[in-house]
Formats: C-alpha cells, structure tokens, sequence
C-alpha cells in the first residue's frame, strides 16, 4: 500500500482537518510536558477506576465527539443552503452525514449519558463505587478506543460512506471497497464491548450495592432510567455484535450473509441493524427522561408526581421497544398484515409515553418553578418533544409512511426526539450535576444565553425541514432544487444558531472556571436525592457512613430529620480499588488489532490480539485486593471538606 | 453472617465480591444467550440458501457429530463433578475432574476441526453461499467459546494449585463451572437445530 492511498490526499478541508489535529497534537504534548504533567496524566486519570473520574472522562470526550459531530452538520447544512453549491462533492457528503449519524449515536449521545451515569448513579444510590471498578476503566477506554479508530478514518483511509445505517448491499464489499466501512464496523464493534460491560456493571451495582434500606421503589428515578436502560442494553448490544461481525466476515473473508451473490440476504442486515438499533434509541433517550425527571421535581420544590407511574412506563417502554424494529423499513415490503402489527407497536409507546409528560406536567402544577438553566432545558423538552413524538406517531402509520419514507419528515422528526430529547437532557443533566463534579456551578446568564441561542436555533434548524420533507425533499440529497431554497436556507440560518449556543456553552465552562464562587455545601440546588447528601468535592470514597433509606427522596427525608452521612461514631475502615494501567494498555493494544484489520493485515492483527489475551492472562494472576482507608483518614477529610472543628464531632 | 450460616453457604458465595462476580456473570451469560439467538435465527433465516454448494443433507453425517455430543455432555458432568469436589474442600479431586473436563473439551475440538475441514475439501466453505457462511459462523462461535473456556480454565488450575481453595478461587472455578455449562447447552441447540433437522431435510 502506497502513503498516499493510506491518507485521504485531495480535500482542501481535510488537509485543514490534518493540520488542525497536527497542531492540536503538539500543543497537548507542548503543555503537558511544559507543565510536567505527564506523571499526573498517567497517575490520576489514565490509570483511574474511581467511577467519577471516569464519568469526567467520559463527559470530556462526548463534548469533543458533539463538536466534531456539529462540524459535520454545519458542513452539511452550508451545502445544502444554496441550490448547486459546490462546497461538498457528493462523496464528501455521502461521508459526511455518515460519519455526523454515527459520531452523534454512538460515539456523542451514549457516552454522555453513561458519563452522567457514572457519577451520578452510585451517589444516588449511598454505594462507594461500582460493583467492578476495573471493568468499568476497561469500558471507557474500549469506547474511547472505538471513538478513536472511527474518527481517525477521515484522514487515515477514508471515512465510510453508506450512512450510519449502513445497509447492504451498498455497504459490501463489492460496493464500497476499501478500508472506509471496516472503520464503521470495528469502531463500533470496539466501542460495543464496552457498552455492555457498562450494562451489566451498572446493572449489578444498582441491584446489589444499594444503601441500606433502600428498596427498588424508593430508587431515584435516574437511577431507575438507568436500571431499564441497562436492561435494553444487555438484551440489544449482543445482536449488533453479531450483526457488524456478520459484515465484517462478509467484507474480510468473503462470507456471503448480506451480499447479492451466494443466495445472501441483504435486508437481514437491515432487521439485526434495527432490532439493536431501535432499542437503542431508548438507550438514549430513558436516560433523558430520568435526568428531566429528577430536575424537575428539585426545581419544581416538589416529589415526583406519579412516581411508580412513571417506573412502570419506563419498563414498558423498554418492553416495547423490542418489537417494533420493522417500522424503519415499511416500505420493504413485508406485506399488510406484518406492517399493520408493528404500526399497531409503534403507536402503542405513545401510551407510556404520553403517560411520562402528563406526570411532569403535574409535577409542575401548582409548584414554585425555580427557572434555572436546568429546569429551563427540562420545560424546554416537553413542548418540543412532543412535536417530535406526534410526528412519530405520524410515521408510525404504515400507509402513510410510503410518503414520508427517507424524506426531510423523517429527519425533522429524529432530530426533534433525539436532540430535544437527548440532548437538551445532557446540557441540563451536566448543569445540574456540575457543582458536584467541579465544585462550582456554571454562570448562569450566560447558561441560559446558551439555551435560548441553542433551542430557538434548534426550532428554527428543524421545524422548516417537516415541511422540506412534506414538498418532497429525499434525505441524503447532496443538491438541493430551486424550489426548496428558502426553508433550506433558513434552517441553515438556525444551525448556525445551534452552532453559537454550543460554542457559548463551552466558553461558559472556562469562564465559570474563572469566574463562579466556589460551593461551600454539597448540597447545590436544595436536592432530594442522596448524591446531595456528600460534601464537594466528593471523597474518593464518596460516603464516610452510608445512609440508611427510609423513603423516596432520601436526602430530602434525612434534611428533615438532621442527619448527615458523617456520623463519627460509626466510621469503619472502607475498602477501595486500586488503580491499573492494565485497562489503557489492554484496550490501546485491541486498538491496534483492529485497526490493522482495517486494513486487512490478518496477520499483524493476530498478533496484537493474541498480545490482548496474553494481558487478560496476566491480569487473571493478578490478585490485587485494593487497600482500606483508615478511620483517622477519613476523620481528616470529612473535617476538612464539612468545615468542621474538633468540638464539633460528637454528632 | 453467622458461623451457621457460614458453614452452609459454599465458600464462592460468602464475600460480597463473590456474590457480585457470580450476579454479574449470569448477565453476562444472558447477553450470551441473545448473541447466539441471534445467530440462531440467522441460520434460520439462511436455511435452505446454499446457491450452487452442498446440500447439508449430503455432508451432515450422524457418527462424528453423536460423538462431539457425547464428548461436550461428558464433560458437563465431569465439570460439575469438580464442583462437587470444590464445595467438599478437596482440591486433588477437582482438580483432577477439572483436567478431565478439558481433555474431553480438546477431544470435542478436536473432531469439530476434523468435521469443517471435510466440509471444505467437499466445497461447502465459509464462502460458498449464505447457508453455508452462516453454518461455519453459528458452529465456529460456540466452537471459539470452547476454546477460551479451554483457555481461561487452564490458568484457573494454575491458580488453584498456586493457592489453594479460597473464596476468590473457588468463586474463580464456580464461573467457569457455568460458562462450560452454557455450551453445553448451546450445543444441544445446535445438535438439534443444525444437524438433526440438516440430516433430514
């Protein structure tokens, strides 16, 4: 293989693209060396298993996947305001709106959430860490890996083309060749097995590693959302494996599942796609009612209103979610009685759903709003998802969808869920929970500047684009017609918007750094939930004495009763993990094993596989049970972060 | 916990970190079961698709594949022999069993490689047609589960005659216990979806 077949040579963009990371690059290693931190890097955050360090970590490299995935976008849309602009060749786009579906789903949206997750849920729960600290530094850095080899493809190779759907047999072999869809197809596998180590982790953590006392339904509604969420993700992520694997067998060793040739089945990739790949959207989107939920009821002064409604609704929308795949493909043609069943499905999660915005809505009745840049993401959501969820309904309808099939609707309408939903849940979600995690709130005039620039631009991106798709306009078009001009070019106008209350919202993060008084309680906004309940910052060891819960909304049941979760009279020694570099080097060498089989070096890809197994061997012999940290310890640092004197201890 | 107690819980399940390995683990196995699921109804879907290539009735023969059968649902009983042992605190005998469970999981390895190599010098390859890639790619993974059970089971002995019996071990051991069972179970599927009905039909 020649260099120049190995980076993308041609585009005046993607060289800007290759200087920018050149230049990026060294002004990392420039600084970290500068300010010899490099020790640091290593000792506190690369070799971390403290799950809030790694929810940070995780948070750091959603905002960099939402800036890259918005670059896409904004690309996109500057091509698509004008009729016959040339800013984009046809293949550029074919790349571009595959890579910004992909970077969005997989790589921004999920990881921000379980970021979230991460700090938040074993606090909410009275737990010190997850049930297997090492497992979850080892899923971070798979995602972090997957995010690595799928972006590097833009320069290394050529960025896959066939949309983030990637059907065959456009995405085969004998259609698109080359390394660009084996970057789809292992970034995502690498990514994946992280995924599910994150579920199942989660998933016994909050099922064993509960506060004394605290029943399933007395859990926080977020960690509930987390708790069904994991459940999908268990029963969903393991068909996507076999899926990529199916095409990536396919691709490599030329099996014929998805091909034209050897009787193979092209629309099986689309049902495993999408029987991963609609659960999935409730792996993004469950979250975002729990952290909606819970911000609502703080600001709103008032308990959740229908709380085991809304567990139940959770749960049955998760249900549901499995059997509704086929309405992203009516139009295949599988016949009156199969669409009529899963158009009755689809319209079904209306039910559980509608039930979810009524009990915020009677949460909010009656109540004294706090308008907050949370809570305004919260009332945010609920008008402008339920325009995306009235539309769904609308293509939930198999005849009708004939007409709306893979046009601007369909577009309007995902992104209407998907960003008002998800979205609009990770800005609120990391603003609410930012005083717990960096000690300071973020400003809030320019917080709520950011919001008003981000949702108004939102609107304006998206509502014109329903109408785009009702005149006809297909999805995936690189050259917009006359007739389309002024709706397509004011929704550019709003992704710009979007684009400035994105760039607002970061430079929000570097002036609050500077600016925001630090907090002097752990308890930021007056919360109902036990992650309040710790001093900022939090101990590594998050609780000196776990709780015990009486009721939902624990911490608001121990302010009534003046307890605190420092009692000195019953401190023990606590047991915490140690760090391991074990899970950065194990996932850096998975890297290098399957960006070699991107390029089908078999061989050299063997032999770093091999080099994996051998790490996981070694790893198996390692009998490291962590360490205790001692009661005087513990004294110290809770005196020192409670503001306590020596006389003050006898509680 | 009470020395009652204690004497009667087995010694995988008396730490906290036990018991979270053990919950853990049979999530993971139903992950398992979805991603064989899936691979299941794969072949199902495939079935019959095998283009200009062998039918499965004319290479499907019932002798190798009785006696991989009877090989993996040997070692299922041997394995869970060595569990037995384990929860009485003899290590000689578990590890004895355990060594015999992997010979027989070798000697299943063993023919199953014997069988896909036949298959492919009768031209039924991973390539030769859809049926096909999805037969190699259902029995291949269960057979890849085979081997790193093989695998991961060997440094388990390793450890076990290192250490001894202790909580961390034996909850080590109990684990693979399941895992080995798993297969076995995916392969009664697998006899039955793939070879009797392939036989027949």
């Amino acid at each position: 293989m020649k260099l120049s077949e190995f980076f993308v040579t041609g585009e005046p963009l993607i060289y800007a693209g290759m200087v920018a990371i050149v230049l990026v690059t060294c002004a990392i290693v420039f600084l970290l060396t500068y300010f010899k931190r490099w020790g640091w890097l290593w000792r506190e955050w690369l070799t971390t298993v403290d799950h809030k360090k790694i929810g940070i970590m995780y948070i750091l490299s959603a905002l960099a996947m939402l800036f890259r995935g918005g670059v896409d976008a904004l690309m996109m849309r500057v091509q698509l305001a004008f009729p016959d602009l040339n800013f984009l060749n046809s293949q550029h786009y074919n790349e571009i709106f595959t890579t910004h579906g992909t970077v969005m789903i997989i790589f921004m949206a999920m990881p921000f959430l379980i970021g979230l997750m991460n700090i938040v849920v074993p606090l909410q729960i009275g737990a010190r860490d997850f049930a297997f600290p090492y497992v979850n530094a080892l899923s971070f850095w798979s995602f972090f890996f997957g995010a690595l080899l799928f972006n590097i493809s833009f320069v290394i190779g050529g960025s896959p083309d066939a949309g983030w759907t990637s059907y065959t047999p456009l995405a085969g072999a004998a259609l698109s060749p080359g390394p660009g869809q084996n970057f789809y197809l292992l970034g995502l596998q690498l990514s994946g097995i992280g995924t599910l180590a994150t579920g199942i982790n989660l998933m016994v953590t909050i099922l064993k590693m509960r506060a004394p006392g605290m029943k399933l339904f007395q859990m926080p509604i977020f960690t509930w959302s987390t708790l069904v969420t994991c459940f999908i993700i268990i029963f969903a992520f393991p068909i996507l494996t076999v899926a990529l694997a199916l095409m990536t067998i396919d691709r490599i060793f030329g099996a014929q599942f998805f091909t034209l040739t050897g009787e193979g089945m092209p629309m099986l990739w689309a049902n495993l796609f999408w029987m991963w790949g609609h659960p999935e959207v409730y792996i993004v989107i469950l979250p975002a009612f729990g952290i909606f939920s819970e911000i609502i009821a703080t600001f709103a002064n008032k308990r959740l209103f229908g709380y085991k409604a809304m567990v139940w609704s959770m749960i049955l929308i998760a249900g549901l979610s499995f059997l509704v795949w086929v309405h992203h493909f009516f139009t295949m043609g599988a016949g009156a009685f199969v669409n009529s069943v899963f158009s009755v499905s689809t319209m079904l999660i209306a039910v559980p759903t509608g039930v979810k915005i009524f009990n915020w809505l009677g949460t909010l009745y009656k109540s004294k709003i706090q308008f907050t840049t949370p809570m305004l993401w919260s009332l945010a959501f609920i008008p402008s998802f339920v325009i995306g969820g009235v539309t769904g309904v609308m293509l939930g309808m198999a005849a009708a969808d004939y007409q709306f099939h893979n046009s601007y609707f369909l577009i309007a309408h995902f992104h209407y869920v998907l960003i008002a939903g998800t979205v609009f849940a990770c800005f609120a979600g990391l603003e609410y929970w930012y005083p717990k995690m960096f000690g300071h709130k973020l400003n809030q005039k320019l917080g709520k500047l950011s919001f008003w620039l981000f949702v108004i631009g939102f609107h304006i991106t998206f509502f014109p684009q329903y109408f785009l798709g009702l005149d006809g306009m297909p999805r995936r078009l690189f050259d917009t017609a006359p007739e389309w001009f002024t709706l397509n070019f004011i929704s550019t106008i709003g992704a710009f918007g979007m684009g400035a209350g994105f760039a607002l919202f970061v430079l929000n993060i570097y002036y609050s750094y500077k600016t925001s008084p630090r907090e002097k309680t752990g308890d930021s906004w007056d919360g109902r939930t036990l992650e309040w309940a710790t001093p900022t910052p939090i101990p590594h060891y998050n609780f000196a004495t776990q709780p015990t819960v009486k009721e939902l909304d624990a911490f608001h049941d121990m302010k009534k009763r003046g307890e605190t979760t420092y009692d000195e009279s019953k401190l023990k020694p606590i047991h915490m993990p140690n760090y391991s570099g074990q899970p950065f080097i194990m996932m850096g060498l998975l890297f290098f094993s399957s960006f070699a089989l991107v390029f089908e070096w078999i061989i050299l890809s063997a032999v770093f596989l091999v080099a994996v197994l051998v790490m996981m061997g070694i790893h198996s012999f390692d009998y490291d049970d962590g360490y205790h940290v001692e009661v005087e310890d513990i004294k110290r640092t809770e005196r020192q972060l409670r503001g306590l004197n020596d006389e003050h201890t006898g509680s | 916990m009470s020395t009652q107690e204690a004497k009667h819980t087995p010694l995988e399940y008396q730490t906290t970190h036990g018991q979270m390995n053990i919950l853990g683990f049979w999530i993971f196995l139903a992950a398992e079961v979805v991603l064989f699921s899936t691979l299941f109804a794969t072949y199902a879907v495939l079935f019959g698709r095998t283009a200009d290539s062998p039918l499965p009735s004319e290479l499907f023969g019932a002798e190798i594949v009785l006696i991989m059968t009877f090989l993996l649902l040997t070692s299922s009983f041997t394995c869970g022999i060595a569990i037995h042992n384990m929860r009485q605190g003899q290590v000689k005998p578990l590890i004895i069993w355990m060594v015999i469970t992997l010979l027989l999981g070798l000697g299943f390895l063993g023919f199953e490689i014997y069988e896909f190599m036949h298959y492919t010098h009768e031209g039924a390859t991973l390539q030769s047609s859809a049926f096909w890639s999805s037969f190699y790619v259902l029995a291949g993974t269960h057979g890849l589960h085979v081997t790193l059970g093989i695998g991961w089971a060997t440094l388990l002995i390793i450890q076990i005659v290192k250490r001894g019996l202790t909580p961390v071990t034996s909850q080590k051991v109990f684990i693979i216990s399941l895992y080995w069972h798993f297969l076995d179970v995916i392969w009664i599927f697998i006899f039955t979806a793939v070879y009797l009905i392939g036989m027949v039909v």
